[in-house]
């Protein structure tokens, strides 16, 4: 089934493709109910919507990864009904992940041509292959080696391997899944760019994000999926970002967190030349009653800082907490001390999952007084304790002998505020508290937190959402490549001069 | 969750089931090949021993493979920490000229002892410090144990005089006292039985079980939760290799007597089996040793009075862990995620 | 002495001929891992390679149809364990138990139902030895390398194709892809549960004609604990070459040479024959607890995938 001629007059304007009454159901739940969409030639439309509202099971159905249970689809005039990637590939859809599908261990060629292989007999034609990848490079203004290793490659870098990939293949149409999440705003603009070059030559894009200001910036029409409906196209000139947002959520949202002004007291926290796994040395202040956001992208030193801060790898350097110093203490004298961690990786790190809630909630404490006397476990007390802790957290059920695993992602995470929280830590580190949560529970999050730092606490706050660091921190750290790129208090900080420091640039304006 | 508590049933079930029709397809009559096996296994007081003296070594043995298992380790060398627990407690049987009371505590604690470094020493600092697989270790170390073991009898420094390669037999001080008149069972069996609770116990109500079954759950969270991985391995192979040991010494001290060269490691493999049958319980691995110590009796029944090689027994137990490994069926089959993991 | 030893031809000829099962089975390893499953099975596949062979040989007076039904057996059994592992996503380890214990049984049975305490037939074909013609009358190297039974040189034939399929063609970047992120295999269009299971069942074929060389090749008997634990020591030997074909082969000479030496110095050194035969285990230990850590599996190893995510 080829598409029509790039450019071609019978081209602009037409619909590319169209869906019709899609409908798709999984145990419990109607994913899709009944969607209606269409994509025009040469255009960029964005969908929007936060997490459980379809994007990706529409999406996953566009790419031939799972099966609608009712409605069709119409690309380029034909019906279009795929049943692998495969299928969509050769009809000429690609598709740019979220979580780059890309093996480390091979070179970018390989990467491009896995599947595809150019062959000579038996044997891969890599000449061909870094030929017609070449070819591409220049005509789409995409700067990558096709010879490196993708393991050696930044995050941008891989996310244009990945546009490669669909190029190669002959894309017409491509599905681009938040493609901004692990970029900065620098590395963002680079990929409108691109985008802007691709729709010139006739490739049509879906650009999926929740991210309202840049669907505002890159796409010609949004329309917002909720809950599972398309609840209306529009074009994205024509639409506030209130009215966007209240379609996405369904209510009145409050577009900045409204929180008091911080008091600030003494020092609880200093770091000073903290190094570790190549980060640093860093040195830093976390003060009582203060959230400190540290901002950045993903792979600039934050896993590092937590692990030195939290006695998890061997580092150098000094730490004082509350006065007394820590850097030469164990994981476990560190909780003692008042030292706690909700960690990036929930799952892997943060719980348990086979375990129960009860299990998981002494996940910390379980050696010692009151949870364990000469060695044995006090289950009675654990018993007595978790009702109350499940329930100040919102944790459902508040059930203490629910596994893990049965959990939600939003009740996960309570679970493990409930745990570090209420263990009345004097510093909390709070890594990527909010990832993979819906609005609803991220609201719950960001209040826990504010009202920590109300008590007097100090947060120390490592994110990737630049407006997560944003909407809650008093003062905001830049950590680029290892070291800190920069230090402010909140008024003093703007997306702008922040994704500058993100990236390692010096922020314009006078003298630095 | 019902029909995953059912599935040894079933594994085992389905196991009996395709040995039959393998042992029909050679001409032989399943029907009186397993009733010989029931009647050599269960059949009057003699017989039943005869399956508890078997299923005895299998309890250690079950017991602390499941012990590693739960701790994310595959000790899959218990054979070698059976072996070495029997020359340590030979040897103590033997040498100590001590009272009674003190000789057989002794020559348990020496098993003991002796299967806990075999497992820690190298595989276990190898894993902790190298990341070396411990499978293949302990089985190569059980290689080393055996041959170790033939070389002490034969021509070693504990052949007994004369030119029978066997140590000399343990001193009457040292002998685990028979429970059963006129058979081989003896009060180890106790033994089993306490230690499997205790085992159980300390998974479950300890401090130090709890960091053992965290490590097993979750390398991840257990590094989070401040427990040393590096300790934690040492000391899962260490208490695994400790029950084995005790095994051998059992063996021994309740039924050889002496170390022969014939001294069979079966008992550290089949106990793979008991605690992959038991789902790693401590005191599921009772009866589940037991099935086998029924399997092994019933299986020498079987071959003399049915004329089924005995081989058959390990094709059962193949196919029994072959159905507990593909329980994973079960679990992917079902549409019933958790209910937080939405699509989408 | 040691010079006296190391100089002497028989020692290197003795260290290749031993070191081949161990090669086929860890070149087995190497296949199956690459794409992803952790082979434990090995030995088994081994096992039932080596009785096959025999069975077949002097069923039908013809050793290289024993051969191939060898390799063909050892690859039905790899298939069970490929089943089990690819499709019904069991943990590799124990699924490789199972199999290992299964093949033990069932050569065991087999073996005592068709031959009995005679044992098998004396009569049974062996490989026949080749000669390079120009190499063997090269000194010592001559000796070392030029005359074998057949299924040496057929492992080098058999090592240089692999090598070239899985880095020269596509089916070798999808195998490897296979095992590196099978998602993004999966992705790519790569069938990716069809190319772990067959690269299970190459895995056994290779294994199982190591084993047959035990039985037909070195020997030309069959006993039921022959394979010794020999398809472990080729995993080990699969992680020493850092999964690579060529590597698995180098590392399988090590333990060929250790087993070697142990037979050369029984008699010469006053060890116990025990104490020697200790050699090639602990050998794999300390090659296992030296140099692990500095190299790296592929990166799905023994994960099972789920398509459906």
């Amino acid at each position: 089934m080829p598409a029509p001629r790039a450019g071609s007059d019978e081209e602009r304007g037409r619909p590319v493709l169209i869906v019709r009454n899609l409908i798709k159901r999984f145990p419990g739940i109607l994913a899709l109910d009944s969607i209606d969409f269409d994509l025009r030639a040469g255009e960029v439309h964005a969908v929007l919507g936060e997490n459980g509202a379809g994007k990706s099971t529409l999406m996953h159905i566009l790419y031939g990864l799972i099966r609608p249970d009712a409605g069709e689809m119409m690309l380029w005039g034909r019906r279009y009904a795929p049943s692998s990637p495969r299928d969509a590939v050769l009809s000429g859809v690609g598709m740019v992940h979220q979580h780059f599908l890309l093996i480390p261990a091979l070179t970018v060629a390989q990467n491009v041509v896995l599947g595809d292989e150019p062959r000579r007999g038996p044997l891969i034609d890599l000449r061909a292959a870094e030929d017609r990848i070449d070819r591409l490079r220049t005509a789409y203004g995409i700067e990558v080696d096709p010879t490196a290793l993708v393991a050696d490659l930044s995050v941008g870098m891989r996310q244009r391997v990945e546009v490669l990939k669909a190029l190669y293949r002959d894309a017409r149409l491509l599905i681009l899944d938040e493609p901004t999440a692990l970029l900065t705003p620098q590395e963002t603009r680079h990929l409108f760019r691109a985008i802007q070059e691709l729709t010139a030559r006739g490739i049509s894009v879906i650009f999926i994000s929740h991210k309202l200001d840049e669907v505002r910036l890159v796409s010609q029409r949004v329309t917002v999926l909720r809950r599972g409906r398309a609840v209306g196209t529009e074009r994205s000139t024509e639409i506030t970002p209130g009215e966007l947002a209240r379609r996405m959520t369904g209510h009145e949202v409050t577009m900045s967190f409204r929180r008091q002004a911080s008091s600030a007291g003494e020092p609880l926290l200093r770091i000073e030349d903290l190094s570790a796994q190549g980060t640093g040395p860093l040195t830093l202040d976390l003060c009582a009653g203060e959230i400190l956001g540290v901002a950045g992208i993903e792979g600039n030193g934050q896993e590092a800082l937590i692990g030195a801060l939290a006695g998890l790898i061997p580092a150098r350097g000094k730490v004082w907490l509350g006065g007394a110093r820590i850097d030469h203490l164990t994981v476990r004298q560190r909780v003692e001390a008042g030292l706690g961690l909700v960690p990036s990786d929930r799952q892997e790190d943060g719980l348990v999952l086979p375990m129960t809630a009860a299990e998981n909630l002494a996940l910390r404490s379980y050696y010692r007084r009151p949870y364990a006397r000469w060695g044995m476990l006090d289950l009675a007390q654990w018993s007595r304790e978790t009702p109350g802790k499940l329930k100040a957290f919102d944790v459902r059920p508040p059930s203490g002998g629910v596994k893990a695993e049965a959990l939600s992602g939003g009740n996960q995470q309570k679970l493990v505020l409930a745990r570090e929280i209420g263990a009345e830590p004097r510093v909390l580190i709070a890594s990527q508290p909010t990832r993979g949560l819906d609005v609803g529970a991220t609201e719950f999050v960001h209040r826990r937190l504010i009202g920590l730092r109300d008590s007097g606490r100090g947060i120390l706050l490592v994110s990737f959402d630049l407006d997560e660091v944003l909407a809650l921190s008093d003062r905001i750290a830049v950590l680029s490549r290892g070291r800190i790129a920069g230090l402010m208090p909140r008024r003093e900080a703007d997306r702008e001069a922040l994704g500058l420091l993100m990236m390692g640039a010096p922020p314009r304006g006078p003298a630095s | 969750m019902t029909a995953g508590a059912l599935w040894p049933f079933t594994a085992t079930l389905l196991a009996f089931v395709i040995g039959g029709i393998l042992a029909a397809g050679f001409g032989f009559n399943p029907i009186s090949a397993y009733g010989a096996l029931l009647s050599g296994a269960f059949g009057g007081a003699f017989a039943i021993a005869t399956t508890l003296t078997n299923a005895l070594p299998l309890m250690f043995t079950g017991v602390a493979v499941a012990l590693s298992f739960r701790s994310g380790l595959f000790n899959i060398g218990a054979a070698g920490q059976y072996w070495l627990g029997a020359i340590a407690a030979t040897w103590i049987g033997y040498r100590a000229a001590v009272p009674a009371w003190v000789h057989l505590p002794m020559a348990l604690v020496g098993g003991m002892i002796a299967g806990a470094v075999w497992a820690a020493l190298i595989p276990g600092i190898a894993k902790a410090y190298r990341g070396a697989n411990e499978v293949i270790t302990t089985l190569m170390m059980t290689y080393i144990a055996v041959y170790l073991g033939h070389y002490l009898i034969e021509g070693g420094p504990m052949q007994a005089p004369g030119f029978t390669p066997q140590s000399p037999q343990i001193l009457p001080t040292a002998v685990l006292a028979g429970l059963v008149p006129g058979t081989q069972l003896s009060w180890g069996i106790a033994l089993a039985v306490l230690l499997a609770v205790m085992v159980w116990l300390l998974l479950q109500r300890t401090a130090v079980g709890f960091s053992l079954r965290i490590t097993g759950a979750s390398p991840g969270a257990a590094r989070y939760a401040g427990v040393s991985p590096r300790g934690t391995i040492v000391l899962a192979l260490a208490l695994s290799g400790a029950v084995a040991g005790i095994a051998g010494a059992v063996q021994v001290l309740g039924v050889d007597h002496r170390l022969y060269d014939s001294f069979s490691t079966s008992a550290g493999f089949t106990g793979i089996v008991v605690a992959l049958l038991a789902r790693n319980h401590p005191i599921g691995v009772l009866p589940a040793a037991v099935l086998f110590g029924a399997l092994a009796s019933g299986g020498n029944a079987m071959q003399i009075s049915a004329g089924v090689p005995f081989h058959l027994v390990d094709i059962l137990q193949g196919l029994i862990i072959f159905f507990i490994a593909g329980e994973g069926l079960l679990r992917y089959a079902s549409w019933g995620r958790p209910n937080g993991q939405r699509p989408a | 002495m040691m010079l006296d030893l190391l100089g002497n031809a028989q020692l290197w000829a003795s260290t290749l001929t031993l070191a081949i099962p161990i090669a086929y089975a860890a070149l087995g390893g190497v296949f199956s891992e690459r794409a992803g499953i952790l082979n434990i099975a090995l030995e088994g596949e081994m096992l039932i390679g080596a009785f096959v062979a025999v069975a077949v040989s002097a069923w039908t007076h013809n050793v290289w149809v024993g051969l191939a039904a060898a390799a063909v057996a050892a690859a039905l059994t790899a298939a069970l364990l490929g089943w089990a592992a690819v499709y019904l996503r069991a943990d590799h380890i124990i699924a490789g138990l199972a199999v290992n214990v299964l093949a033990t049984g069932l050569t065991g049975f087999f073996f005592n139902t068709i031959y009995g305490p005679m044992g098998t037939p004396t009569t049974t074909p062996t490989v026949p030895l080749w000669k390079i013609p120009l190499l063997d009358r090269v000194p010592f190297l001559g000796q070392v390398l030029g005359t074998h039974e057949a299924l040496v040189y057929v492992f080098f034939a058999i090592l240089i194709a692999s090598n070239w399929l899985m880095f020269q063609t596509p089916l070798g970047l999808r195998w490897r892809a296979v095992g590196e992120f099978p998602r993004a295999a999966d992705a790519a269009g790569v069938a990716v549960l069809r190319v772990k299971f067959w690269a299970v069942v190459a895995a056994g074929a290779v294994a199982g004609i190591g084993g047959a060389d035990l039985s037909v090749g070195i020997l030309n008997s069959f006993s039921p604990d022959m394979v010794a634990g020999r398809g472990f020591i080729a995993l080990a030997a699969v992680i020493f070459g850092a999964w690579y074909p060529w590597g698995g082969f180098w590392a399988s000479a090590l333990f060929g040479f250790a087993t070697a030496l142990s037979f050369q110095l029984q008699g010469v050194v006053g060890l116990s024959k025990n104490l020697l035969l200790m050699l090639p285990y602990a050998v794999t230990v300390m090659a296992l607890a030296g140099v692990v850590g500095r190299t790296s599996p592929p990166a799905a190893d023994g994960q099972p995938y789920d398509p459906g995510r």
